[in-house]
C-alpha cells in the first residue's frame, strides 16, 4: 500500500483545504480568531501537499477512481512525476502565502472575511484538483471551479468599477479558453470522452496530422488564455492588481504555470508525436509575448500592475523554453529536449517563488503605506527596512542576476539555445542563437523594468506618502521564507535538476545529466559551466577582504550631510525621475508600440497614457465585427410568430433533406 | 579550375572573410545617412570585389581574371566612385539621405532578408562543393540588401548606388561562387553597368533642371493626372 | 598549486594596473588632441587623494548607498579572476562562463545604479535611467558576440574558448571579425567612452556613468573610479582573450609563463592606442542615437552568427 501513498495524501490534503475554507465560513464571526487558526493551518496542509508531491516524484503513478454524478462520468485521480512537480510549486507558495494571509487580512471585517476565506480555498482546491484530475470531465471542472473561485476573489473589492471590469474581462476570456480546451479533449478521447474516458485513452492518441493540429492549436489556445500569453493577455494586467495582494500571488506564481502543466501534459504525453512546426510556432508567440510584456512593464505606474506585466513576460520566457523542448523533441534530440524543458520547468518554479515574494511585497507597501501607485511611493528602504531587504533579493532574482534563482534558469536555457547547430535543418539551426539574443533583451530589459519597480518605490526621497509603517510578523516571515527559497534554488541549482530528473524520464523518457555537487554542467564540464556557489564564496570574500583593507587603512567616520545635487539649492521629490520619467528612453524609442499620449491633469501637471494596441488592434475590430453581425442576426427577428414558424418549419425540412 | 591545396587552407578563409566584408558594407550602405559616406563605402565594395576577383585568380591560375580584377578595380572602385562623387559636387545636393523608414527598423529588416536568402540559398549550397559553400547565400542576401536600399532612400543618387551594389553583388556571386567565369559574359555585365550608369547621370542632370531637386518625391508630380 | 598562485597574481595584477592602463588611455588621447598629457600615473594619484580624503553620505541614503561600491569593486575583482588574462584554466575559471559573466557585470550595473537612485537627486536618477537603457541595449550584441565564438568552440566557459581559438593558429573566420566589431563597439558603450558617453564631461545633462557617481566622495568615490578602471581592463581582456588569444597559455605551463608576460603589454598598449585613436575620432553621439549605436552593434553580433551558419565559420 506505500505506493498509494502520494495520491492519500495529495487528495487528503485538498479535502482538508476544503475544509479549512468551510470552516472559514463559520468562523468568520470571529474575524481574528479565524485568521490566526484557519492560515496557518492552511498553511500546514500546503505542506502536506508538498510532501504528497515530493514522493510522486519517485513512486510509481497511482490512480483512484470515485463515483461520479452520472454512473458513465466518474472522478478520476491519478498522480505522476509531472503533476507532483507542479504539486511541490503550489504547495510551497501556498505555503508561504497563507503565512502572509494571516497577518494580511486581519483587519477584513467578518463577513468579507468569510467570503475571502471560503474562495480563497476553493481556488487552492481547483488548482490542486487540476494538477490531480485523471479524465477529461474531471479536469475541466477542476479548471472551471479554479476560474470561478478566482474571479469571485478577483472581484473581492466588487464596488469598485475598476475591478468588476477587471473580473468580467476575466471571466470571458477563461471561459473562451476552457471552451477550447473541451474541444481539443473532445478530438483527443474522440468518442470515449462521454463515458468520463480517462487520460490514458488519449496517450498517444491515432490522430492523423490534421486533427492532431487541430487538438494542438485548440488546446495551446485555451491554455494559453489562462497563461496570458500574446494576445490573450488583455485580462491579466487588469485582473492581478485588482485581487488582494495573496490572491494575486497564488494567481501569478500558481495558477499560470498550471496552464503551463496542461500545455505540457496535453503536448508531450496526449499528443506524443509532434509536427514540425508547433516548437517554432510555440517559440515565436512565446518571444513576442516575453519581448511585449516586459516593454509593457516598463512603463507602468502602479507597482502590482507593472508585476502584473512582469509575469507575461516570464510566461513568455517558460513558453520560449517549452518551444526549443517542443523543437527538440520533434526532431529526436531527447538529450536536448531535456535540457530546454528542465529550463523551463526551473523557471516556472523560480518564478512562482520571486513573483509570489514580490506580490506579497507590494502588499505590505499597500498596508505600511496606503497606496501601490509608484507616483506616491519612494524612500520605503527607511520605512520598511525588512520588507524592503525581502524586496530587493526578489528585484535581483527577477532580473535575472546571478547568484539568484532567475539567472540560474536563463542560463539553462540560453545554454539549451547554444545547442542549436545539432539540428538537421540549417536554417532553424542558424535562426534559433537570434531567438537567444531576443531572450537576453528581454531579459536585459526585465532588468530595467525591475530597477524602476524597486528603485522609484523603495529608494529616494518619498513622493507623497511620508509615514509608512513595516510589515507584520506573520507578513515578514512569508517573505522570508520565499526570499530563502530564491536563494537557495540560485545557489543550488543541482539539487533542484535531479529531483527534476524523473519528470524528464516520464515525459521525454530521457532524463537530464545528474548534477554533481555544487556544480551545474548541463552538458559536459567543458561545454559550460556555473558553480553559484562558488560565484557567491568569491564575491563575498572579495568584498569583505576589500572592505576590511579600506577600512583599516583610510576608515573614517561617515559625515552625513544634505545631498550635494550639483549644487541646487532647491531639492523636492518632484524632482527625482517620475515612474513615467523612468521609462521616458522607451517611451520614445518604441514609441510606435506605446501609443502615449500625453495629457494635463487639473494640477497642472502631465501625464502620460499608455495605449494597449493589443486591445486596440484586435479586440476593438472583433468588438466590432460581433455587434455587425449581431445586428444582421437581428433582421431575422422581425416580431411576427407566423415568421418564427417559417423559419422552424424551413429548418426541418432542410434538416430532413440532410437527413436522406 | 583546381586549387591547390595550399591555396585552400588560407585562401577559401580569405575569400570567405571578403565575402562577410561585402555582406557588412552592404549593411553600412543600408544604416548609412550621408550620401558622401554612401558612396565611400560603394568603392569599398568596389575594392573588395576586385581583391575577391584577383583572389580567385591566383587560386584558381586562370589569368583572364586578372583582367578583370583591373577592369573591377578602375571601373567600380575608382571611376565610378569618383564620377558619383563629382556629380554630387556638381548637383550640389544636400548631405542627408532621408530614409522613408528610421534606420533601426530597417536593419532588422535587413536582418530578415539575409536569413531569408540564407533560406533560398540552403540547397544551392547543398549542391556546390565545400570550397563555396555560403558563398551564393551571401551574395544573394547583399543583393537583397541592395535592394531595400533603393526601396528606403529619397534621393536619386542613392537609387543609383543601390543599383551599383545590385551589380557588385551579383558579380561577386559570379566570381566567387563559381569560382570566375567566361570573359564575354564578364565585359557585357561591365558593359550593361557602366550604361545604366551613364542615363542615370544624365537623369540625374534632367532632374535638376526640371524640379530643382534630387528628391524623388517630386516624381510624383509627372504622373498624368 | 602555481595555478592558486598565478589567479591571484592575475587578481592583483588587474586590480592595481588598471590605474595604469586608463592613465595611458588618457594620456595618449591628450596627446593625440595636442594636449599635454598629465602622464600614466596620474589616476594613481587621484586614486591616492580620494582615498584619503572624508567620505560624505548624502542625508537621506540607505545602506545600499555605502554598500554598493564595496559591491561593485568585489564584483570586478571575482570578474578578474573568472577571465583568463595570464593562462587559461585557472581554478575560479570554471565557476562562470561567458554568460555568467556577463549576468556579474550586470549585478555589479544594478548595484550602482540602485545607488544612484538611493539618493534621490534629479542627476542621479537620470544617469540610473540612461545607464540601464544603454546596458539593456548593449546586452543582446554583446552576447551575440560572444555566442558566435561560442559557438565555434563549442563552449561557454572562456578558457575553454581561448584554448580552442589558440589552437585554430591564424584561420580567418570572417564571423569573429563581426563578433569583434560588435564587441567593440559594446566596450565603448559599456565604459561610457566616447561616441557614447563621454568619461571627462562636467555637463550634468549629458552625463550617463558620472551622473550616477555625484554625491560619492572620498574612499568611496575612489572604488567607484577605480572599478570603472578594472572593468574596462576586463572588456578589453575579454576582447584579447576572444580575438587575439594567442600568447595565453594552460595554467599548468608554467615554462611558457614570460611569454605572456611579454605579449601582455603589448597587446593592452595597443588597445589603448585603438580606443584613444576611436575617442579622438568620433564625436559623441546624441542620447537617441545611442539605440543607433547599439543596433548596428546588435546587427554586427547577428550578421557574426550568421555568417558562422552560412559560411561554416
Amino acid at each position: 500500500m506505500i505506493s498509494c501513498l502520494p495520491l492519500d495524501l495529495a487528495t487528503g490534503a485538498l479535502l482538508l483545504w476544503l475544509g479549512l475554507g468551510l470552516s472559514g465560513l463559520l468562523l468568520g464571526g470571529w474575524p481574528t480568531l479565524a485568521c490566526r487558526l484557519v492560515f496557518p493551518l492552511s498553511s500546514m496542509v500546503a505542506l502536506l501537499l508538498t510532501t504528497a508531491g515530493f514522493t510522486a516524484l519517485t513512486a510509481t503513478p497511482d490512480h483512484l477512481q470515485l463515483r461520479g454524478p452520472l454512473p458513465a462520468l466518474p472522478w478520476s485521480f491519478q498522480i505522476d512525476p509531472l503533476s507532483g512537480f507542479f504539486l511541490i510549486l503550489l504547495g510551497l507558495l501556498a505555503c508561504a502565502v497563507a503565512l502572509f494571509a494571516t497577518g494580511y487580512f486581519r483587519s477584513l471585517p467578518g463577513p468579507a472575511l468569510r467570503r475571502l476565506m471560503l474562495q480563497y480555498h476553493v481556488f487552492l482546491l481547483g488548482m490542486g484538483l487540476v494538477l490531480l484530475a485523471a479524465n477529461a470531465f474531471t479536469f475541466l471542472v477542476a479548471w472551471e471551479s479554479m476560474a470561478l473561485a478566482s474571479y469571485f476573489l478577483v472581484v473581492t473589492e466588487h464596488e469598485k468599477a475598476d475591478s468588476q471590469r477587471a473580473g468580467f474581462l476575466y471571466l470571458l476570456i477563461a471561459h473562451l479558453g476552457a471552451l477550447a480546451i473541451l474541444l481539443g479533449f473532445v478530438i483527443l478521447a474522440g468518442a470515449t470522452i462521454s463515458q468520463g474516458g480517462p487520460f490514458s485513452a488519449m496517450l498517444h492518441a491515432p490522430l492523423n496530422a490534421f486533427w492532431a493540429a487541430t487538438a494542438f492549436l485548440l488546446t495551446f489556445f485555451g491554455f494559453s488564455a489562462k497563461a496570458g500569453l500574446l494576445p490573450l493577455h488583455i485580462w491579466l494586467p487588469d485582473a492581478h492588481p485588482a485581487a488582494p495582494a495573496p490572491v494575486s500571488a497564488l494567481m501569478s506564481g500558481a495558477m499560470l504555470q498550471i496552464a503551463f502543466y496542461g500545455m505540457l501534459r496535453v503536448d508531450f504525453l496526449f499528443l506524443g508525436k509532434l509536427a514540425m512546426w508547433w516548437g517554432p510556432f510555440v517559440l515565436m508567440v512565446g518571444l513576442a509575448t516575453a519581448l511585449f510584456g516586459v516593454l509593457f512593464a516598463a512603463v507602468q505606474t502602479d507597482m502590482k500592475r507593472l508585476l502584473a506585466y512582469s509575469s507575461i513576460e516570464n510566461m513568455g520566457l517558460i513558453m520560449v523554453a517549452f518551444g526549443l523542448a517542443l523543437i527538440f523533441r520533434a526532431h529526436g534530440l531527447n538529450a536536448l529536449a531535456a535540457l530546454a524543458l528542465a529550463a523551463a520547468l526551473y523557471h516556472a518554479l523560480n518564478h512562482a517563488f520571486f513573483k509570489g515574494l514580490l506580490f506579497l511585497g507590494s502588499g505590505s507597501v499597500l498596508h505600511g503605506a496606503g497606496s501601490v501607485a509608484m507616483d506616491r511611493l519612494g524612500g520605503m528602504i527607511r520605512q520598511m527596512p525588512q520588507t524592503a531587504f525581502f524586496m530587493l533579493l526578489g528585484t535581483l532574482a527577477i532580473a535575472g542576476l546571478p547568484p539568484l534563482n532567475g539567472f540560474a534558469s536563463e542560463w539553462l536555457l540560453l545554454q539549451a539555445f547554444l545547442l542549436s547547430p545539432a539540428l538537421p535543418q540549417s536554417t532553424l539551426s542558424a535562426v534559433l542563437p537570434l531567438a537567444a539574443s531576443g531572450v537576453v533583451l528581454a531579459v536585459a530589459l526585465a532588468a530595467y523594468a525591475m530597477v524602476k519597480f524597486y528603485g522609484i518605490a523603495f529608494l529616494g526621497q518619498a513622493r507623497g506618502t511620508r509615514h509608512a509603517h513595516e510589515a507584520g510578523r506573520w507578513e515578514r516571515s512569508a517573505m522570508a521564507l520565499l526570499s530563502v527559497a530564491c536563494i537557495f534554488l540560485g545557489l543550488f541549482p543541482g539539487v533542484l535538476l535531479n529531483l527534476l530528473h524523473p519528470v524528464l524520464q516520464e515525459m521525454l523518457g530521457q532524463g537530464f545529466a545528474i548534477q554533481q555537487g555544487l556544480w551545474l554542467t548541463p552538458v559536459s564540464a567543458q561545454r559550460a559551466s556555473y558553480s553559484p556557489v562558488i560565484f557567491f564564496l568569491g564575491m563575498a570574500t572579495a568584498l569583505g577582504l576589500s572592505f576590511l583593507l579600506i577600512w583599516s587603512f583610510f576608515g573614517r567616520p561617515l559625515r552625513r550631510v544634505p545631498a550635494w545635487a550639483c549644487g541646487f539649492p532647491i531639492r523636492t521629490p518632484a524632482m527625482q525621475d517620475s515612474p513615467m520619467g523612468f521609462a521616458q528612453p522607451l517611451l520614445r524609442i518604441f514609441a510606435p508600440l506605446y501609443q502615449a499620449e500625453r495629457q494635463a491633469n487639473d494640477a497642472g501637471r502631465w501625464r502620460v497614457r499608455i495605449g494597449e494596441p493589443v486591445y486596440r488592434g484586435i479586440y476593438q475590430p472583433l468588438n466590432r465585427i460581433v455587434f455587425w453581425l449581431s445586428a444582421q442576426v437581428l433582421r431575422l427577428q422581425q416580431g411576427r410568430i407566423t415568421l418564427y414558424l417559417l423559419y422552424s418549419f424551413l429548418t426541418l425540412l432542410i434538416l430532413l433533406a440532410l437527413w436522406r | 579550375m583546381t586549387i591547390t591545396a595550399q591555396g585552400l587552407t588560407w585562401g577559401i578563409p580569405l575569400l570567405r572573410l571578403l565575402a562577410a566584408l561585402l555582406l557588412l558594407l552592404t549593411f553600412a550602405m543600408l544604416a548609412q545617412r550621408r550620401l558622401l559616406t554612401l558612396i565611400h563605402l560603394l568603392a569599398w565594395q568596389g575594392m573588395v570585389l576586385a581583391a575577391g576577383t584577383a583572389l580567385v585568380a591566383l587560386l584558381t591560375g586562370q589569368s583572364e581574371l586578372w583582367f578583370s580584377a583591373a577592369l573591377t578595380l578602375t571601373l567600380k572602385a575608382i571611376l565610378i566612385p569618383t564620377v558619383l562623387h563629382r556629380l554630387l559636387r556638381r548637383l550640389q545636393v544636400r548631405g542627408d539621405v532621408e530614409a522613408v523608414l528610421n534606420i533601426p527598423l530597417t536593419l532588422l529588416a535587413g536582418i530578415a532578408l539575409v536569413i531569408f536568402a540564407f533560406f533560398l540559398a540552403a540547397p544551392i549550397t547543398a549542391l556546390t562543393g565545400t570550397v563555396t559553400r555560403g558563398m551564393v547565400g551571401i551574395a544573394l542576401a547583399a543583393v537583397l540588401l541592395a535592394f531595400l536600399m533603393m526601396i528606403t532612400r529619397r534621393k536619386a543618387i542613392s537609387q543609383v548606388v543601390g543599383f551599383l551594389a545590385i551589380d557588385n553583388g551579383l558579380f561577386f556571386a559570379a566570381t566567387s561562387a563559381t569560382l570566375g567565369m567566361p570573359m564575354v559574359v564578364e565585359l557585357g555585365v561591365a558593359l550593361d553597368a557602366l550604361i545604366g550608369f551613364v542615363i542615370l547621370g544624365i537623369f540625374f542632370f534632367q532632374m535638376r533642371e526640371t524640379f530643382d531637386s534630387m528628391d524623388l518625391q517630386h516624381l510624383e508630380q509627372i504622373r498624368e493626372e | 598549486m602555481t595555478a592558486i598562485l598565478l589567479e591571484g597574481m592575475q587578481i592583483l595584477l588587474v586590480a592595481f594596473l588598471a590605474p595604469l592602463f586608463a592613465g595611458l588611455l588618457r594620456a595618449l588621447r591628450a596627446i593625440l588632441q595636442n594636449r599635454r598629457p598629465a602622464g600614466c600615473w596620474q589616476n594613481y594619484r587621484d586614486l591616492y587623494r580620494l582615498f584619503h580624503k572624508e567620505s560624505l553620505q548624502a542625508e537621506g541614503t540607505s545602506w545600499l548607498f555605502r554598500f554598493a561600491p564595496y559591491g561593485i569593486f568585489g564584483a570586478f575583482c571575482l570578474a578578474a579572476g573568472i577571465i583568463p588574462i595570464l593562462a587559461t584554466g585557472l581554478p575560479l575559471a570554471p565557476a562562470a562562463d561567458v554568460i555568467a559573466l556577463v549576468g556579474l557585470f550586470a549585478l555589479a550595473r544594478v548595484f550602482q545604479v540602485l545607488a544612484a537612485m538611493d539618493t534621490g537627486t534629479p542627476f542621479a536618477t537620470l544617469g540610473a535611467h540612461r545607464e540601464m537603457l544603454i546596458a539593456g541595449l548593449a546586452e543582446p550584441a554583446l552576447l551575440a558576440a560572444l555566442f558566435t565564438a561560442s559557438l565555434l568552440s563549442r563552449s561557454t566557459s572562456l578558457s575553454v574558448i581561448v584554448a580552442h581559438l589558440e589552437q585554430l593558429r591564424f584561420a580567418l573566420h570572417p564571423s569573429m571579425v563581426f563578433a569583434a566589431a560588435a564587441f567593440f563597439m559594446v566596450l565603448l558603450a559599456e565604459n561610457a567612452r566616447i561616441p557614447v558617453d563621454n568619461p571627462a564631461t562636467h555637463l550634468e545633462l549629458t552625463m550617463i556613468h558620472e551622473a550616477m557617481l555625484l554625491e560619492y566622495s572620498g574612499r568611496h568615490l575612489a572604488l567607484m573610479e577605480w572599478g570603472a578602471q578594472i572593468k574596462l581592463v576586463l572588456y578589453v581582456a575579454i576582447g584579447i582573450a576572444l580575438f587575439l588569444p594567442w600568447g595565453i597559455v594552460p595554467a599548468a605551463e608554467i615554462a611558457a609563463l614570460p611569454l605572456t608576460l611579454l605579449a601582455l603589454p603589448l597587446k593592452f598598449a595597443a588597445a589603448a592606442l585603438i580606443l584613444a585613436l576611436v575617442e579622438t575620432l568620433l564625436a559623441k553621439l546624441r542620447l537617441f542615437r545611442a539605440p543607433e549605436f547599439m543596433a548596428t552593434a546588435f546587427l554586427l553580433g547577428v550578421i557574426g552568427l550568421l555568417s558562422f551558419f552560412m559560411l561554416g565559420a
